[in-house]
């Protein structure tokens, strides 16, 4: 039973909770480079979600071995593939970001959400 | 090449983004001729394409020949079609408002700009006529992405807003993403059509529940659905002037109609999940209603006004899709189509009014009517249209949902768009107050002569407030001949 | 015997000449004469337009356009039936008298943004054209919501907070309504599947219960009544008097107003008929209510002091005239009412002028400052009290008609009561009118000695009104055969070839 769990579920659930960190931390932090982390951190917590529904038991990588031609010894890789372009998208959200950060920085001197917008709306 | 129009719609548009930092470097004014020149394209490529998706039935185009559902397919039927048109008909006319905006600029930033924008409208059209649904993904997050960056590019309160925009809009996207996920977990499918036949005998399950609030959390975000639309306001508000009018009239409009693809489409909205989920977004809507035009009222500066409007009119949307009916689904989709295009028309004016006089509030406004007449005259007319009086646009898609709403018996949907009617004709009225009735505050500030717009500006402000009136009055050539094939069913 | 169907495109051009001229008057509107012109050229238009279909309606045909199509059913279609002509000839006629007194008016008050006032004034005229014509509900509704946008940038004219404020109201009153209108409209259009306007109506308790009927109906009622200015419902009309006179005049008088009454006239029988009113009985209470709104509005206009507004209230009592012969629903309560719409036309505008004629001579807008004027004015003075006597209802003037058809409908409908209610009616506006007249002439003051009118161009349009309010009523078919208009769209709504009495 427990085995089971540790098996099948468990790791759904620390998906999950690692998914619903990464959102908390972007409500709840006053620093925009916390709330940016904190968004890499849900970001990846998806991408391990996909990984995770192509993993098989015993399973290779999708890279064909000799001339065994059964997918069942295979891992799926269309998840992965996904995810490559997933986290190129991460890293271009990420890299425009940081690149929003430094006109705040520059603007403001800091990147505190309270006080930027308490001086924005002066 | 005429098998060829599908892709031409993303491909022209994408090549053009690419080259525009680099034609930019040679020639200033070239730049903006290369972004027009590829709209036109994906313009016209749409339209060929809708015809043929209305002439010869949906067109399923593989891209570099690879047989779905392994391959990407695009799928051009008379909804995504409409939608393309839509997409590259107003990009096209912001494209050609959008010179004097960049005149002082330098190559980089002008060059950067076009090729910011023409990516944007790359990344909407794709979405439109993607029939995959990691594709859609993949063009949602360029189209938020070079969103943001346009949003930037207004000034550093911009840059603020775009940087809160960019954590929730990324937030939407995870949930939209985790959303396919669970769709492939459960169907092993990403191609739209391929989901259409695996999910019926699947659709009780659990997982396909949890998929379904993904989306309505994802997509809801996306289009600023209330209570989630905290970033638009801002975003709306402080984006770069010459790309308000699209990013404000368009961009919230494609989750929209991803919804409408998902849940009518996809899923079905007979599945009972979709039902409860197109119910709690009704009331939702609902709510966003009322609340968006008070905020409305509230407003000083014009642009958040009309912002806040918007958060309002993507309620009449969802309220057309909460209804379900073919009537509230016309009525949905005309509102799209309308509220694109008044809303492009509203910020236009708020945009060339900023760019001549540096005034945004409402109460700035006072005598505009006699600096720029013409202006001042398609703002009234999208204005009328968006408190849907006839015959303007606005009132025809207002009487369908009411239409559909009295037949699914929703008295509640009815009494909300009656009530919000009146309330966009406070704030309407308001403005049109100072800009026909105030005096002028300073009189010594009396400008000789006319404010009136140069001629490229001014072309598609009038462009748009005319067409508000055509589709007014031609509603029922669009309404019979596009979307009822656009409907789930497709024409019966 | 079913009318001849016509296809014919005058009726759209009457509707267009005065938005082409609207158009016209914009661009030009830098040189006054060329502007003027348009509108006096469009008046004329309109008129012949109007009048060439005449004869054909009165021959029993009917002329109708084809339909723009919106959606399954739902069409903007125009047709020209003998109730649509009766409104038509009216509004199309009073705009040229109306035209030159305003240039009159206008120019001898040295007004502000003319160009709008004129561009304004002729699209107003277009609406009212559409609703006269308007062959659906729909098409209805559009010119109707035309007509309260059109008519706003008048109402606020004087762009002073007093116009603003007004400008508010009016618009609050009209908007809802014309919303709560629109919910009715729907609603028809669900039930039945078209709108479409037929004489006795189209609505019958096969469609929908007689909760939702009744509803219908006083959605509808409220979205007309306001602009009827139907008691409760009347809030803005005294408020919109801020507006120039000829403002008030033809739009007060006339257009608006009227299109509000001729749209009940068109829901009661055109929509639901009076058979069916019969059935589920709300006529009844816009009956009272209307009964109601005679009385109470001649005892305020009684108070008023300011001659616009007193006009003012005697409108919303007159216009309830007409409601209330249209919810009697018998045969010479519909003629009556359709008559008053006429007859009150003719001498509401003489009033009118008179006041704006007065406004712009003397300055003067307060009745008790108005002793002895009828030294200086005497021919203003004289028509005024023509109107005024007919607005009492007295024998040889155009209103007596309209009255004792009411009166016999009412009789029609063995409810004598509302016999009671005209008289009483008649002799408060006997009481609130005549002495306008009465002191003109018969008391003097030192401020009005000498002799002097206004401008030929506001005096000759008094004295044409105030002599056809005479002329019609002795004959009251001249000119526009309105008289047979009203008997034969009575008669088509009633079904019945014979009108029992009628006439005098």
């Amino acid at each position: 039973m427990i085995q089971e769990f540790l098996a099948g579920s468990l790791i759904y659930w620390l998906i999950a909770i690692l998914f619903l960190l990464g959102i908390y931390g972007i409500l709840d932090n006053n620093n925009f480079m916390k709330k940016l982390m904190a968004m890499n951190i849900m970001q990846v917590a998806v991408i391990l979600f996909f990984l995770v529904l192509g993993q098989k038991m015993g399973g290779t990588l999708p890279i064909m071995i000799g001339h065994d031609t059964n997918v069942d010894h295979y891992i799926n890789p269309l998840p992965h593939a996904l995810m490559l372009t997933a986290i190129v998208v991460s890293l271009s959200t990420t890299g425009v970001a940081l690149a929003l950060l430094m006109r705040i920085q520059g603007r403001y001197s800091e990147i505190e959400e309270d006080d930027i917008l308490r001086r924005m709306n002066k | 090449m005429r098998e060829q129009l599908p892709a031409l719609i993303v491909v022209v548009p994408l090549l053009a983004a690419l080259a525009s930092p680099f034609i930019a470097y040679f020639s200033k004014t070239l730049v903006r001729w290369l972004s027009i020149a590829a709209i036109s394209v994906a313009l016209i490529s749409s339209i060929g394409s809708l015809v043929h998706a209305l002439t010869q039935g949906t067109w399923h185009y593989h891209f570099g020949n690879w047989a779905p559902p392994w391959g990407i397919e695009y799928v051009i039927d008379p909804l995504g079609g409409a939608m393309a048109v839509l997409i590259s008909f107003v990009s096209l006319v912001v494209a050609i408002y959008s010179g004097p905006f960049l005149k002082e600029d330098t190559w980089l930033k002008k060059g950067i700009f076009y090729s910011l924008y023409t990516l944007l409208t790359t990344g909407l059209l794709g979405m439109v006529v993607t029939g995959d649904v990691f594709n859609f993904y993949v063009f949602l997050e360029i189209s938020s992405l070079t969103g943001y960056a346009l949003i930037a590019a207004g000034g550093h309160r911009a840059t603020v807003a775009a940087f809160r925009y960019l954590l929730i809009g990324t937030i939407g996207a995870s949930f939209y993403l985790l959303g396919i996920g669970y769709l492939y977990a459960i169907t092993g499918s990403l191609n739209m059509a391929d989901l259409v036949e695996k999910l019926p005998p699947l659709i009780d399950s659990p997982v396909v529940l949890l998929a379904i609030v993904m989306f309505v959390v994802g997509l809801g975000t996306k289009m600023a659905l209330f209570p989630l639309h905290g970033w638009q306001p801002d975003a709306y508000t402080y984006s770069h002037p010459a790309a308000t009018a699209f990013i404000a009239g368009v961009m919230a409009k494609v989750p929209a109609y991803a919804v409408l693809r998902f849940f009518f489409f996809i899923i079905g909205s007979a599945a009972a999940p979709v039902k409860a989920a197109l119910e709690v977004m009704g009331w939702l809507a609902a709510v966003g209603i009322i609340a968006g035009s008070i905020m409305a009222i509230a407003q000083k500066d014009f642009r958040r006004m009309l912002a806040y409007s918007s958060v309002a009119q993507i309620g009449y949307i969802v309220v057309g899709f909460a209804v379900g009916n073919t009537l509230g689904l016309i009525g949905a989709i005309l509102h799209i189509i309308n509220h694109a295009i008044m809303k492009s028309c509203l910020f236009l004016v708020a945009g060339g009014v900023k760019w001549r006089t540096g005034e945004h509030t409402i109460e700035k406004y006072a005598q505009l009517c006699r600096k720029m007449p013409l202006t001042m005259g398609a703002f009234l007319i999208a204005a009328l249209s968006m408190v849907g009086l006839p015959p303007t646009a606005g009132f025809f898609s207002k009487w369908y949902l009411v239409l559909g709403a009295l037949e699914a018996n929703m008295w509640p949907y009815v009494v909300i768009i009656i009530i919000s009617s009146l309330l966009n004709a406070i704030y309407f009225f308001r403005v049109i107050e100072n800009i026909y009735l105030k005096k002028a505050s300073e009189p010594s500030e009396e400008v000789k002569g006319s404010l009136e717009l140069p001629l490229q500006m001014l072309v598609p402000i009038v462009v748009l407030g005319l067409g508000i009136l055509v589709i007014g009055i031609f509603n029922e050539q669009i309404v019979s001949q596009v979307l009822l094939y656009a409907l789930p069913g497709g024409g019966n | 015997m079913a009318p001849e169907i016509l296809l014919d495109y005058r009726p759209l051009w009457a509707v267009l000449i005065s938005l082409v001229a609207a158009v016209l008057i914009l661009i030009t509107g830098e040189r006054p004469n060329l502007r003027e012109s348009w509108t006096i050229l469009a008046a004329f238009g309109k008129v012949a337009i109007v009048f060439s279909m005449l004869p054909l309606v009165l021959s029993g045909q009917v002329l109708e356009i084809a339909p723009i199509h919106v959606a399954k059913g739902i069409s903007l279609q125009l047709r020209v039936d003998t109730a649509g002509m009766l409104f038509a000839a009216l509004a199309s006629a009073l705009w040229v008298v109306t035209s030159f007194y305003s240039i009159g008016y206008m120019r001898g008050h040295h007004e502000k943004n003319q160009t709008g006032y004129f561009a304004a004034f002729a699209v107003c005229l277009s609406a009212t054209m559409g609703i006269a014509f308007a062959a659906n509900l729909l098409t209805f509704f559009v010119f109707y919501e035309i007509l309260t946008i059109a008519t706003y940038p008048l109402v606020i004219h004087a762009r002073n907070d007093e116009a603003i404020k007004s400008g508010r109201k009016y618009l609050a009153y009209t908007l809802i309504a014309g919303q709560l209108f629109l919910i009715g409209i729907v609603w028809t259009y669900l039930i039945v599947g078209n709108g479409d306007f037929q004489a006795g109506g189209f609505l019958s308790l096969n469609h929908a219960s007689v909760g939702a009927l009744q509803t219908i109906f006083v959605l509808m009622i409220i979205g007309t009544a306001v602009k009827a200015g139907v008691m409760p419902l009347h809030g803005w009309l005294p408020a919109a008097m801020v507006a120039p006179t000829p403002v008030s005049a033809l739009l007060h008088a006339v257009a608006v107003v009227k299109a509000g009454a001729f749209g009940i006239l068109r829901v009661i029988g055109y929509v639901f008929g009076p058979e069916l009113l019969s059935q589920i009985g709300v006529a009844t209470v816009l009956a009272w209510v209307a009964a109601f709104t005679i009385i109470v509005s001649s005892l305020i206009a009684m108070k008023q002091d300011n001659l616009k507004r007193r006009l003012a209230f005697s409108t919303v009592g007159q216009l309830s005239y007409v409601v209330l012969g249209v919810s009697l629903l018998t045969p010479l309560g519909f003629l009556g009412g359709m008559y008053h719409i006429i007859a009150h036309a003719f001498m509401k505008i003489t009033l009118f002028f008179c006041a704006g004629a007065i406004n712009v001579t003397t300055h003067e807008t307060e009745i008790s400052r108005m002793k002895g004027i009828g030294k200086r004015m005497p021919i203003t003075m004289a028509a005024f009290t023509i109107a005024s006597f007919g607005i009492a209802g007295f024998p040889f003037i155009v209103g007596f008609i309209s009255k004792w058809n009411l009166a016999l409908g009412a009789l029609q409908a063995g409810k004598g009561l509302y016999v009671a209610v005209l008289i009483g009616s008649a002799m408060l506006s006997t009481a609130y009118l005549v002495p306008v007249g009465y002191m003109a002439f018969f008391k003097t003051s030192d401020k009005f000695t000498k002799f002097g009118e206004a401008s030929n161009m506001m005096l000759i349009p008094i004295i044409i009104t105030a002599t056809l309010s005479l002329v019609l009523g002795v004959l009251p078919n001249f000119g526009a055969n309105f008289y047979d208009l009203a008997v034969m769209s009575a008669q088509s709504i009633v079904k019945s070839i014979q009108l029992v009495g009628g006439g005098w």
